[in-house]
């Protein structure tokens, strides 16, 4: 098991109180800065392991880091602390932006990601609750997130107590049926201390998700499920945190994130391939120019 | 006549009994709330019993996330539908991400017979077996069944109970050890070894007895956990006596038989006879008519312990 890095965390808390006091705006640009650091982290791991699903990690990272760094109540010192808020990623496979957003809060040191998917490594290509500080289940094969995260808010209803839970699911993965399963175990128990994000990159692996089986109308899908529905541009970090308000109506909350796969790269903007191409030495160079 | 008993209620008494004292105890089910025997828990601890409907992917996931809550989530269900439609949900969230789990799988084996293989858990040891960080509990009665529910509260890792529908006599000596790793020697004999689990404890007792009358010995070993299972005492039967039978309720492919045979061929080989269901869909008929079938009876024990002393293999 990692262990925190001391300094790191206490910079992360620091962070934390400063945003607290800080209005949308500013906390936003202070996001989007992070978010920026991330992804030249990511472009790092997955160039220096030579796999990885960069699209993926890139479409995701904002909702991390806006969960991380502007909504969660968390204490990276003590990851097993019984008050924490809970956080899932069902979407396994982008475990080096994850592993990035840890690292940056102070979960364990960053040298570490240089070790992602290396031998021994704590960092697998899929995220491993029993080595890494942070993280809740261990997720990769897809469906998995929603029902476990419904569990623990179900715990927390159960037990009266205060933390939220938060699962970022992808959206391909919506075509699994254990996604819906657990969408009706949530709404049934009204766990309104629950919300779900989708990344609605609009891409699966080998294709677009319309073309591949159509998600469409999720909207109404989330809805009909029971849930209340926050439909925002998911790499806007100030839409992103009104989002993640907790839910008003007493029902579980549904995020639909539109996002990009790739984003913040343009030549891996929208595209299919980058699901987990590795980019060439000149690509990263490329991509590091970019992210600035 | 022996009485025999139907150990879903010594499963659901103990968990009562045990909940009372504990308020991390949650039972968690796919609307399986009668055929699990769960009816006396939800009139005592209504909020305590989450039912998620018919959705086993999802009633194992939710156990997961009740566990990372604090919760110590009983997940039950009919073993045939808990182990095979969930087997993904066992390995990646209870199994890999050691979440205290416990599953429990009802009326496994052929309990339902006539309802037919769709329904029959005969596959479950060598799934379960086969997952790495997943203790395999066979209780043989109701005070095996009632020591597995104990010492799953306990374990803070995942675990894997079969809880016995088809009706079993009680088998367990006062006193007997119950633990990984642990096993129940029930009769000396040095001629042959039967190592039974589950319902075919009571049948090798009686198969003993039988042999006894001939002037053999079979020494019965009833061994609970299936995974980890008594090393010690398989690798005595081995050197001690002529041979070794394994009995038990499933598919011969990977459960009980397989793990001990794995073991005597690397350490100490001995002839052995591995008594379960060969790789066949079972038939039409009741689980009595089903484990006669199969030999899966006294007759079918003696004549196995015959064989393998007829191969001159006796010391």
């Amino acid at each position: 098991m990692l262990v925190a890095d001391p300094p790191l965390a206490a910079e992360y808390q620091d962070l934390r109180r400063r945003l607290a006091g800080a209005d949308i705006a500013e906390k936003a640009t202070e996001l989007a800065k992070i978010s920026l650091a991330v992804r030249r982290s990511v472009v790092e791991m997955i160039a220096s392991a030579k796999l990885g699903h960069i699209g993926g990690d890139f479409s995701v990272t904002d909702i991390l880091v806006t969960c991380f760094a502007g909504v969660l109540n968390l204490d990276p010192t003590r990851p097993d602390w019984a008050d924490r808020d809970r956080f899932v990623l069902s979407k396994g496979h982008c475990a080096a932006s994850l592993y990035s957003t840890l690292a940056f809060c102070g979960f364990f040191p960053r040298a570490e990601l240089t070790t992602f998917m290396a031998p021994l490594s704590a960092l697998n290509g899929h995220p491993n609750r029993v080595k890494v500080p942070g993280v809740e289940t261990n997720s990769g094969p897809l469906g998995h997130g929603f029902p476990v995260a419904t569990g623990a808010a179900l715990a927390a209803k159960l037990g009266g107590q205060p933390w939220r839970t938060v699962v970022v699911l992808g959206d391909g993965e919506m075509q699994e049926g254990s996604n819906w399963e657990a969408a009706m175990t949530a709404s049934h128990y009204e766990l309104a201390n629950l919300t779900a994000i989708v990344d609605r990159n609009r891409l699966q692996q080998g294709a677009r998700t319309e073309d591949t089986k159509a998600l469409e109308p999720l909207g109404d899908k989330w809805r009909s499920f029971g849930f209340e529905l926050r439909e925002v541009d998911g790499h806007d970090h100030a839409a992103l945190l009104q989002a993640l308000e907790p839910s008003t109506t007493g029902k579980p909350v549904a995020i639909v994130a539109h996002t990009i796969k790739g984003k913040g790269v343009s030549f891996m903007e929208d595209r299919v391939e980058w699901h987990h191409k590795v980019p060439s030495p000149e690509q990263v160079r490329l991509a590091l120019e970019e992210l600035v | 006549m022996t009485t025999t008993y139907d150990c879903r209620q010594d499963f659901a008494d103990e968990l009562i009994k045990l909940a009372e004292a504990d308020e991390r105890i949650v039972a968690v089910c796919n609307d399986s709330v009668g055929s699990s025997n769960l009816v006396g828990f939800r009139e005592r601890f209504p909020d305590r019993l989450i039912n998620v409907g018919i959705a086993e992917q999802d009633l194992v996931g939710v156990g997961a996330g009740l566990a990372n809550g604090g919760k110590i989530p009983f997940v039950s269900a009919a073993a045939p539908f808990l182990t095979g439609r969930a087997l993904e949900q066992i390995k990646a969230d209870a199994a890999y991400s050691n979440t205290h789990v416990v599953l429990c799988g009802q009326s496994p084996g052929m309990a339902y017979g006539e309802l037919g293989p769709t329904h029959h858990s005969i596959e479950d040891l060598s799934w379960m077996r086969a997952v790495a960080n997943l203790p395999v509990v066979v209780p043989a009665d109701p005070e095996q069944t009632r020591a597995a529910v104990r010492w799953a509260i306990e374990n803070p890792g995942p675990s894997f109970i079969r809880i016995p529908r088809f009706k079993v006599p009680a088998v367990t000596p006062d006193g007997a050890p119950f633990g990984p790793g642990r096993s129940n020697q029930l009769t000396d004999g040095d001629d042959v070894t039967v190592i039974a689990i589950g319902t075919l404890v009571s049948r090798a007792l009686e198969a003993a007895e039988r042999l006894r009358a001939e002037g053999i010995g079979l020494r019965v070993i009833n061994m609970p956990f299936v995974d980890p299972f008594d090393v010690g005492a398989v690798l005595a039967a081995a050197r001690e006596t002529g041979g070794i039978i394994t009995a038990e309720e499933a598919t011969v492919s990977g459960g009980l038989g397989a793990a001990v045979a794995s073991l005597v061929a690397a350490e100490h080989p001995v002839r052995m006879r591995i008594l379960g269901i060969p790789n066949v869909f079972a038939p039409t008929g009741s689980a009595g008519f089903l484990l006669e079938h199969f030999g899966l009876t006294a007759d079918g024990i003696v004549a196995a312990a015959r064989e393998l002393l007829g191969h001159g293999l006796h010391r």
